[in-house]
């Protein structure tokens, strides 16, 4: 029996079961590439660990599938941490996977930047460090929606992390040792900058309640993915004024050199067809031409989710040589998959 | 007080943040992600569950049981900040089978510092650190001037509800509702509310038994 409330109608069987459950179906439906471990509530790469190759691992709260348990596989994660829904897992968990796929080549945390995401894979690291496993650790925090200064949290990771995990993946794969692939997912976070618009809140399966309501022609600019409000609400403008407000906030901020070649990412937010998410990349294309700036690769499709949230994001990252080789080398993930 | 003051003290947190539970959710969802409320219990529940598996672990020992099962099962900002809160208050106490009210805001005090150096939080970051650290200073003071306990607890969990209140105005600096800017002005911030529910139930839990 689905799970109704005033403000919720979902797939459920128990709400406080939802992410076991949702990982119990991933593994299922992907075996071929990764395993469910219950007792840790950890996916695993199926092969892992690779003796030798450096292993990435990812994690964060629940709700932003396919993050990041469906980009665990060939080049790309080695394992994923999932928590409660928009909660940060548990360092246990964290620990877990660090030791499921040290390959003895030592093991990278790509951690978005949250407080509670922050802190439990500090505590993590710190009980690997003990069990002799070498773990670096790179905070994402690509969102220039939120001011950055010594007084605040930071930005926060947001459309970057899929990139780089990919990237970073990629380095991996091909035999990169520790140091150089820490240092890809830092030069990947350092290029790239994301903001994100809402046309809906999103309903956690625990409280059954919208985070926010949105009155009728209205949008909040400057959401992360934890249905949370924007940096403000504004009326509604047509799909080309909106995606005006995206660039300009990338692109001012990014500031890529005249003529750069860029990946542009358009990352649906759970709730927004890809009907929109394509017409919202015809029109970012145009505007990055306009503005000088050659997208020479791009990714469209819901990927950094926020449960059922109305909603897109671009994520703009400057490219070279070297990233474009790595985004281009093959992947086999539940989510993405090129090349093989 | 002694050991059982902390298991007392830890199920009056429990059914305290239970009884709230939604008004702390409806709380961090005005600022933040709406799960504060669901975390708190979650962790809650499994420290009483372990300490009522314990077997006559002096009071020191039971605050760092308590802070380890937190930092293993709620997850989120809260659970690494209240874990190592608990695990550095209970240090303080060493093996000591009982403790007294200096020793108690002596536990407290070295809590708060833990939060406040891996949160690196500061008062009037609009964070919990706004309800605990008001606690703290008038539990210290209090005690000092010679009050006894029972008063000395009940100033403290005022002084932790009214920097609660406190927050409302105040823009984020620190945490998740930092992200909001200007937006988070206004709203009572969660983390200050469930610590001053915390201190509530640790004036109700030592003043219960005297």
């Amino acid at each position: 029996m689905a799970v109704e409330t005033n403000q919720m109608r979902k797939f459920l069987n128990d709400p406080a079961a939802v992410v076991k459950e949702s990982l119990k179906g991933l593994a299922a439906a992907h075996g071929d590439l990764l395993r469910y471990d219950v007792a840790n509530q950890i996916i695993v790469r199926k092969d892992s660990p690779k003796k030798g190759k450096v292993a990435l691992i990812s994690g964060g709260g629940s709700g932003h599938e396919p993050l990041h348990g469906g980009f665990v596989g060939l080049g790309m994660l080695d394992a994923a941490a999932p928590g409660e829904v928009f909660t940060s897992p548990v360092p246990g968990q964290m620990l877990a996977a660090t030791k499921a796929v040290d390959g003895g080549a030592g093991v990278v945390h790509i951690v978005k930047n949250y407080t509670g995401d922050v802190l439990n894979f500090k505590l993590a690291a710190e009980d690997a460090a003990d069990e002799g496993i070498k773990v670096t650790t790179v905070v994402i925090d690509d969102d220039v929606a939120v001011q950055d200064s010594l007084y605040t949290a930071g930005r926060r990771g947001v459309g970057a992390t899929v990139l780089a995990e990919k990237i970073a993946g990629a380095a991996a794969e091909g035999g990169a040792d520790l140091a150089k692939v820490t240092d890809t997912i830092k030069r990947v976070n350092a290029r790239a900058r994301s903001f994100g618009v809402a046309l809906s809140s999103c309903v956690p399966p625990a409280s059954g309640k919208a985070i926010f309501d949105l009155p009728e022609g209205q949008i909040e600019l400057g959401v992360g993915i934890h249905g949370e409000p924007g940096r403000r609400r504004a009326p509604l403008g047509s799909a080309s004024e909106v995606v005006d407000i995206m660039v300009e906030a990338v692109i001012s901020d990014l500031k890529p050199k005249h003529g750069s070649k860029v990946l542009a990412f358009v990352n649906g937010m759970g709730g927004t067809p890809l009907l929109e998410l394509y017409l919202i990349y015809g029109e970012v294309d145009e505007k990055l031409r306009k503005a000088g700036i050659e997208p020479v690769r791009n990714l469209v499709g819901s990927y950094i989710t926020s449960l059922e949230m109305a909603g897109a994001s671009l994520t703009v990252l400057e490219l070279d040589d070297d990233l474009i080789r790595l985004w281009d080398a093959p992947v086999h993930t539940a989510a993405l998959r090129w090349g093989v | 007080m002694d050991a059982a003051t902390i298991s007392s003290w830890m199920r009056e947190i429990d059914s305290s943040v239970r009884a709230e539970r939604d008004h702390l959710v409806q709380l961090d969802a005005a600022i933040g992600d709406g799960d504060h409320g669901t975390n708190m219990v979650r962790g809650f529940e499994a420290v009483v569950q372990a300490l009522g598996a314990d077997n006559g672990s002096p009071p020191g020992r039971l605050l760092i049981i308590a802070g380890r099962t937190l930092v293993s099962t709620v997850g989120g900002a809260s659970g690494p900040l209240w874990g190592s809160a608990l695990r550095s208050g209970g240090r303080v106490l060493g093996d000591q089978i009982t403790f007294d009210g200096a020793q108690l805001a002596e536990v407290l005090a070295a809590a708060l510092a833990s939060v406040k150096d891996l949160g690196t939080a500061s008062l009037g970051d609009k964070t919990m650190v706004d309800a605990f650290e008001p606690a703290v200073d008038t539990l210290r003071a209090r005690i000092a001037d010679g009050e006894p306990l029972a008063r000395a607890l009940d100033e403290a969990a005022r002084a932790a509800e009214a920097g609660m209140r406190a927050t409302i105005p105040l823009q984020a600096r620190k945490g998740r509702a930092s992200y909001l800017g200007e937006r988070s002005v206004g709203h009572q911030d969660p983390g200050a509310t469930s610590t001053a529910l915390i201190i509530r139930a640790l004036q109700r839990a030592a003043t219960s038994e005297s």
